[in-house]
């Protein structure tokens, strides 16, 4: 097996009006069949695609939330998302999805995958990737 | 393209994935196996339930790493492999089984 690569995939728009967030996120779902080393960060209007409770009947789009919930069986379990971010449009922890995913090793307990940082912190584990790609 | 299921047409792609997943009822998988020269035992009808339950909650047909692990946990670690997947559905489990289940072909499959 080649080398481990650490990839991060960053979001950046919100989840309906362009296909960016749709796109990543199978992209994530595709990419974490190769065992890399794989994290997401949600800043900016990207922050709302982990919003609790979206509802796309009015605009007629699939809502694909409920899939980010499977992300942990894709053992894809560190979701960065930037405080500031949350902070500038009115949101806290409580209104992000509870995503979390379970530990093998540790009696399949369920554990928190959401990680809030501040940017100072985010471009910290942005700059220890290998592989940065922004949706 | 479509295929015959209780008298009435429904609608499948190119590859014979099931157009609109709400058209699906259990006769479209009797209907898709004996195409295939398959008949349907209990243990498929285990797995097909179990993707559809699957595409329920996530929106998404899993991926094959993914199923057997969750087919482990849930059924059991006798059934968590590729290989009983592929003696129940032997043209790939998740192209198969999936196809079965009007499920979309999962993301990521060739």
């Amino acid at each position: 097996m080649s080398e481990i690569k650490k990839f991060m995939y960053v979001n950046r728009k919100a989840p309906y009006g362009t296909v960016y967030a749709l796109e990543s996120l199978e992209v994530v779902l595709i990419g974490a069949a190769f065992d890399q080393d794989v994290s997401l960060a949600f800043v900016d209007d990207g922050v709302y695609q982990i919003m609790n409770g979206q509802n796309t009947t009015g605009i007629g789009m699939k809502n694909f939330s409920s899939t980010y919930k499977a992300l942990g069986d894709y053992e894809v379990t560190k979701l960065y998302v930037e405080k500031e971010s949350l902070e500038a449009r009115g949101l806290t922890v409580d209104d992000l999805m509870e995503l979390t995913w379970e530990d093998e090793d540790d009696d399949y307990e369920e554990k928190p995958s959401i990680r809030l940082v501040s940017s100072a912190e985010l471009a910290e584990v942005m700059a220890d990737q290998d592989v940065v790609l922004s949706f | 393209m479509g295929i015959e299921v209780n008298g009435k047409t429904l609608e499948v792609d190119e590859e014979g994935y099931l157009a609109d997943l709400s058209t699906w009822v259990p006769e479209v998988a009797t209907v898709m196996a004996k195409e295939d020269g398959q008949e349907l035992g209990e243990d498929h009808w285990e797995l097909i339930n179990f993707l559809r339950e699957y595409y329920e909650e996530y929106q998404i047909a899993p991926a094959i790493r993914v199923l057997t692990k969750a087919i482990g946990k849930k059924l059991g670690k006798d059934k968590g492999n590729s290989k009983y997947l592929y003696e129940l559905f032997p043209y790939g489990p998740a192209k198969q089984a999936c196809k079965y289940a009007g499920l979309p072909k999962p993301t990521g499959c060739v």
